[in-house]
């Protein structure tokens, strides 16, 4: 799956849970999922759990712990997809 | 010992959103009661309920995406009805992210079954599927039993103590008695109180296979819920939430706030399960010495009662209740209180009736009305000695005290006592 295919579906999944949406309508690979959308920390197994869903992935826990900024996710899903 | 008044409250019930509309839909004698389509897809004997009115349109405009996802319907109404309290009392909303913390209030939003829509959706599926890890991040705080006021105490950053009481169909009642109670000794200036009940067939289903829902009116909805009437056939489900703002009086005049009554008593008991009484039924001593103590504690005699707004749920449990009334008031049929019942427009919403329905109470007392009890123009023959006490039609009165009562399984009991603020 080619990176921009990737980052629009990722954005899309994240933004329910996110508190600061300017980041991600700047399109801001490096925003902070945690601090800089503001989206609580609970809620990331969540985006884990969509990821898997809209990608058709497995992603392990190892793995869903390395996902930090909008760039991790899109490179992870995308080298999986 | 604090005097306490009711300086906020805001509703989310079957047949209203909103004190105006609420006060209207009582005054006109509105039913919330809808035929449910998906009662009939399940087979119940009972296929008709009480649901606030195209609630998750308004959860989209109250609540931002990021918290809906963890907001089921109990919670969805504990926040429509907790922020529309908190706005009518006139104080502040805090930014959800940086707004600082109010120290002052508490609250007490009881429950009686909970998040089980939650759990009978999410939780048990997948846990039977050996998916655990699809549950997801949201369940625990949804199903807790304190789900209710942990969601109000987040967002409106309480700082008092949140917490949630469960007495089954008594809970709404006893969360204001409690917080009564907690700011007569001083602990607080401000209590959210109230009750919530979620929209499932889960709850749903136990009761209709204790055959106590109504039966025989899946074709007529609007006459399904029939307090104190001869061809009362059961209780009709409901759900929703009743919040009122609790003050202590010098808090409430510090800074100006309208005042809607004064809560003047209240007292909760049990009656022990016995003489009569059992899970699910009062001992009728119980009912009596709890609605004494609510007048001892208020220092008011039984002739001082204008209006009771019952319990009266539409079972064979009715008469009796009236019975109580009478054996403690010792007052003649036609010296009698008013005597009416709100679940007759919205049916039982079970945790949330006390909330409804002492919203309800104070909204006749502060506005001078009685709203009219539907559904008993054939009214039961044991009350047919009361019959100029039961309206019908709204009335308008100047009642001063009114008596809110509510009755659960497990034998509980409880009596509020209101006073209008003149």
């Amino acid at each position: 799956m080619d990176q921009q295919t990737a980052l629009e579906k990722v954005t899309t999944i994240i933004k329910p849970y996110a508190k600061n949406l300017a980041p991600l309508e700047e399109g801001n690979l490096d925003a902070r999922i945690l601090e800089d959308l503001g989206v609580n920390s609970a809620r990331l197994v969540d985006i884990i759990l969509a990821f898997e869903d809209e990608f058709e992935i497995s992603i392990d826990d190892e793995t869903a712990d390395k996902v930090r900024t909008i760039n991790d996710a899109v490179r992870i899903v995308s080298s999986q997809a | 010992m604090n005097r306490v008044v009711i300086t906020g409250m805001g509703v989310i019930a079957p047949n209203a959103h909103g004190l105006e509309d609420f006060e209207q839909a009582l005054r006109q004698g509105r039913s919330g009661i809808r035929h449910m389509s998906r009662l009939e897809e399940l087979n119940f004997s009972c296929q008709v309920a009480g649901v606030p009115q195209e609630y998750e349109a308004l959860a989209r405009e109250y609540f931002a995406p990021d918290r809906l996802v963890a907001m089921n319907s109990g919670m969805i109404f504990t926040g429509i009805a907790g922020l529309d309290c908190w706005r009518d009392a006139g104080l502040p909303v805090a930014d959800p992210i940086e707004g600082p913390v109010d120290w002052e209030t508490g609250a007490v939003i009881g429950t009686g079954v909970g998040g089980v829509d939650t759990l009978g959706d999410v939780v048990f599926p997948r846990v039977k599927e050996g998916k655990v890890r699809r549950i997801g991040s949201t369940s625990v705080e949804q199903t807790m039993a304190s789900a209710v006021s942990g969601c109000l105490g987040g967002l409106l950053a309480l700082g008092g103590q949140v917490t949630t009481n469960s007495s089954a169909c008594t809970t709404g009642t006893e969360a204001v008695i409690q917080a009564w109670w907690h700011l007569k000794a001083g602990r607080a200036r401000r209590m959210m109180a109230g009750g919530a009940e979620g929209v499932s067939e889960y709850i749903w289903g136990g009761f209709d296979a204790m055959r106590v829902l109504a039966r025989g009116f899946n074709d007529r909805p609007e006459e399904a819920s029939r307090p104190m009437s001869a061809s009362a056939s059961g209780f009709v489900p409901g759900s929703g939430a009743g919040i009122l703002m609790l003050e202590t009086l010098e808090s409430a005049q510090e800074r100006g706030a309208r005042i809607y009554a004064e809560v003047v008593g209240g007292h909760v008991n049990c009656g022990g399960q016995r003489n009569g009484g059992s899970t699910t039924a009062p001992n009728p001593e119980g009912v009596r010495r709890c609605i004494l103590g609510a007048l001892a504690s208020a220092g008011l005699s039984p002739d001082d009662i204008d209006v009771v707004n019952g319990h009266l749920t539409a079972t064979m449990a009715d008469p009796l209740e009236v019975q109580n009334w009478a054996s403690v008031l010792q007052r003649a049929p036609e010296d009698f209180p008013w005597i009416n019942s709100t679940k007759s427009l919205i049916g039982h919403g079970l945790g949330a009736a006390g909330g409804m329905e002492c919203v309800a109470s104070v909204l006749q007392l502060s506005r001078g009305f009685v709203h009219g009890s539907a559904n008993c123009q054939d009214l039961h023959p044991a009350l047919e000695p009361y019959k100029s006490r039961i309206p019908h039609q709204t009335r308008e009165t100047d009642a001063r005290i009114l008596a809110k009562a509510s009755f659960g399984f497990g034998d509980v009991n409880g009596c509020v006592l209101f006073r209008k603020w003149e």
